[in-house]
């Protein structure tokens, strides 16, 4: 284990929350800490899993993909499959069992790109728990189908009109929200940020992701992969396929940020690669900030990769060495996008485009006898109308 | 000792509260905010907490959030703040600066204790550092002999409750209630047990904040409490105000009143 007990990850992870909340995120450390020993707890997590999630995902080798990538041989991790269409949903039933569990019976959520509210407000309805969302008016917008399927689902969405309206203001309002409510109320938050216990528990429920995945590469190609690439937003679907491989040292780990309009340019999402430490969202982490210490708008045309911070673990995995990060611009997600679309039938999420641009690099780095793992974190359905403005197809 | 320390010992001796007034630096200009506490210490205010406006206050209520958006669309920076700091000094009040954590750590911690000192202030407020995460702060703090000024919650439980309020000088702030900044209708009952539950465990002074805005809620809060604090409701004068004139005569007007209130 990488984190001690108050969730620092060398210098990074711990809580810098108002004195208010902590009740609340020592309840919740414990209650993880008693679910994860409990067999029951993970036997009723795993049947969800089996029966309503569709766990295991399945792993498809992408040949015509792999023609434009060096070469190498490559691995999707199917996590589009999901139930609710991302690997969203892991950490959300995770989560709600929780709330279940310390007798809470409302649950509050931000979304960017409206996946984790959508698995959110699945959750809530499959549980009978009582949800609202907070979203960025701007990302109300960029993702207003999600937003339909939130209130069908029977959430209630609140649009977020402060700062930037996008991500990290739906944070804060939810953490507003929190803070009034903590009695009754779970935040569920939907990514390896946050205060402890977050990172280190949303991360514990992603890592069904990489259990699976190394167990069926070995099962299918008989050896570990060279490589295991995901997109990192707030870095979840990462560290969710990372976190197994980790003392497997022969594995390179490579995340892959949002670059905007590319770093230089200042328009980007990319907080390992452009930004500094510091503190945002109650944990020490890259930051996106300026010489004050005021939070700067990052920017990427995937809304689920638009937030001016990041996980703690892979500031420190960065810091050690052990995983890398870099940045895919706008153009080069897009591109890789529809490459995926044409060459195999499969629509992915443009967050997840990022780490398919990656792949497509590194493929081409490592030549073709390498073999590549990708998580293909999520499905595009709702990313259709981004796509067409992109691509200029008439709706 | 701190001048804010000192304040206590008088109000103490005087037998009522102190008044502390909160504005953000640089709200709504750097030259008006400085106006502004001029006013709040002409009408009574006792001692000034001047915030360093920050782009996520996840603590703070839609008056104090749109001020500090103003403020940082004005290009606030630190220098702004310990200018403003300064300032308030001048006019023969204790002040501390109230900031979330990041913008300390940004501008380095060590170096942000000591311009807190060279400006004449006597501690910093840190509503989002906690006493965890505070080893560096603490030696800065002690280094520099400022004030260290951590937030206590109702919901802060038995056995936390004096590891936080041990590390605090000058006053304790105690949140009346659970929530974010702003003006309330009255003042949460919770407020008097939590600075009840604070007294058996030290001498030090404590302050209540949080949602205290009229002249009927400070007189309350004085009865049991050795600060009342007061933002939102100044603030508020200002933004609803349709000339800066306007908005310092409202803001003495509510000083004067709220300085009654806490001579109980
Ligand atoms: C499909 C998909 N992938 C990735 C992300 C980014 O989040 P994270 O970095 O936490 O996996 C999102 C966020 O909304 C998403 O919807």
């Amino acid at each position: 284990m990488i984190e001690n007990f108050l969730g620092h990850f060398g210098p990074y992870g711990g809580r810098f929350v108002p004195e208010a909340l902590i009740n609340a995120l020592e309840e919740l450390t414990l209650a993880h800490e008693s679910a994860k020993s409990d067999p029951k707890f993970q036997r009723e997590l795993s049947e969800l899993h089996r029966t309503y999630t569709g766990r295991p995902s399945i792993i498809t080798e992408v040949k015509r993909f792999a023609e434009h990538a060096g070469g190498a041989r490559i691995f999707l991790k199917r996590e589009d499959l999901n139930h609710t269409g991302s690997h969203k949903i892991n950490n959300v039933l995770g989560q709600a069992l929780l709330t279940k569990r310390m007798g809470k019976k409302r649950i509050i959520a931000e979304t960017g790109a409206g996946q984790h509210g959508v698995a959110s407000a699945t959750a809530a309805a499959l549980m009978g728990l009582e949800c609202v969302v907070y979203m960025g008016e701007e990302d109300t917008k960029r993702q207003s189908l999600n937003v339909a399927r939130m209130k069908l689902l029977g959430a209630e969405v609140v649009p977020v009109t402060q700062g930037s309206k996008t991500l990290k203001d739906a944070i804060n309002e939810a953490m507003r929200d929190w803070v009034t409510n903590v009695e009754t109320t779970h935040y569920l938050l939907g990514t390896v940020a946050g205060p402890h216990p977050f990172p280190t528990m949303v991360r514990d429920f992603h890592r069904v992701i990489g259990v699976e995945a190394r167990a069926q590469m070995l099962e299918e190609v008989g050896r570990l992969p060279d490589a295991v690439l995901a997109c990192v937003g707030g870095g979840s679907n990462a560290i969710g396929i990372f976190h197994p491989f980790i003392d497997d040292k022969e594995v390179r780990l490579i995340g892959l940020e949002a670059g905007g309009s590319g770093v230089a340019s200042g328009k980007h999402a990319a907080t390992i690669s452009g930004g500094t430490p510091g503190v945002l969202h109650g944990t020490r982490t890259y930051v996106l900030q300026d010489e004050n210490g005021q939070t700067v708008e990052s920017h990427s045309i995937s809304a689920g990769l638009d937030y001016p911070g990041v996980g703690p673990e892979h500031a420190y995995l960065n810091d050690i060495g052990r995983a890398e990060y870099r940045a895919i611009t706008d153009d080069e997600a897009m591109s890789a996008f529809k490459l995926l679309c044409e060459t195999e039938g499969i629509i992915p999420a443009i967050e997840t485009a990022h780490a398919l641009a990656g792949a497509i690099d590194i493929g081409k780095e490592l030549g073709s006898d390498a073999i590549l793992l990708i998580n293909l974190s999520g499905r595009g359905d709702k990313d259709v109308q981004t796509a067409a403005d992109y691509f200029g197809i008439p709706l | 000792m701190t001048q804010l320390s000192e304040l206590f010992i008088k109000t103490r001796a005087q037998n009522r509260a102190a008044l502390i007034g909160y504005v953000p630096a640089g709200f709504p200009t750097k030259a008006e905010c400085i106006a502004t506490i001029k006013a709040m210490v002409a009408g009574g205010v006792d001692a000034i907490e001047v915030g360093y406006p920050y782009s996520d206050p996840v603590m703070d209520g839609p008056i104090i959030q749109a001020a500090a958006e103003l403020s940082l669309s004005n290009g606030t920076s630190a220098q702004d703040v310990f200018d403003t700091l300064e300032a308030a000094v001048s006019f023969g009040v204790p002040a501390v600066v109230m900031t979330y954590w990041n913008p300390i750590e940004r501008f380095g911690v060590a170096k942000f204790a000591a311009e807190i000192a060279k400006r004449g202030g006597s501690g910093v407020i840190t509503p989002d550092l906690t006493v965890e995460e505070s080893a560096t702060w603490k030696s800065a703090c002690e280094q520099s002999d400022i004030n260290r000024i951590y937030v206590v919650a109702p919901s802060t439980t038995e056995v936390r409750l004096p590891q936080v309020v041990s590390q605090c000088s000058g006053f304790v702030y105690a949140a009346s209630l659970m929530g974010v900044t702003g003006t309330r209708t009255s003042v949460s009952g919770n407020a008097k047990s939590l600075v009840e539950r604070i007294r058996t465990q030290t001498d030090t002074p404590v302050s209540v904040g949080l949602g205290v805005s009229t002249k009927e809620q400070a007189s309350e809060v004085a009865k049991y409490a050795d600060g009342v604090i007061v933002g939102s409701a100044f603030i508020k004068q200002l933004q609803e105000s349709s000339s800066i004139q306007e908005g310092l005569a409202k803001v003495e007007a509510l000083a004067k009143e709220l300085s009654e209130g806490v001579r109980r």
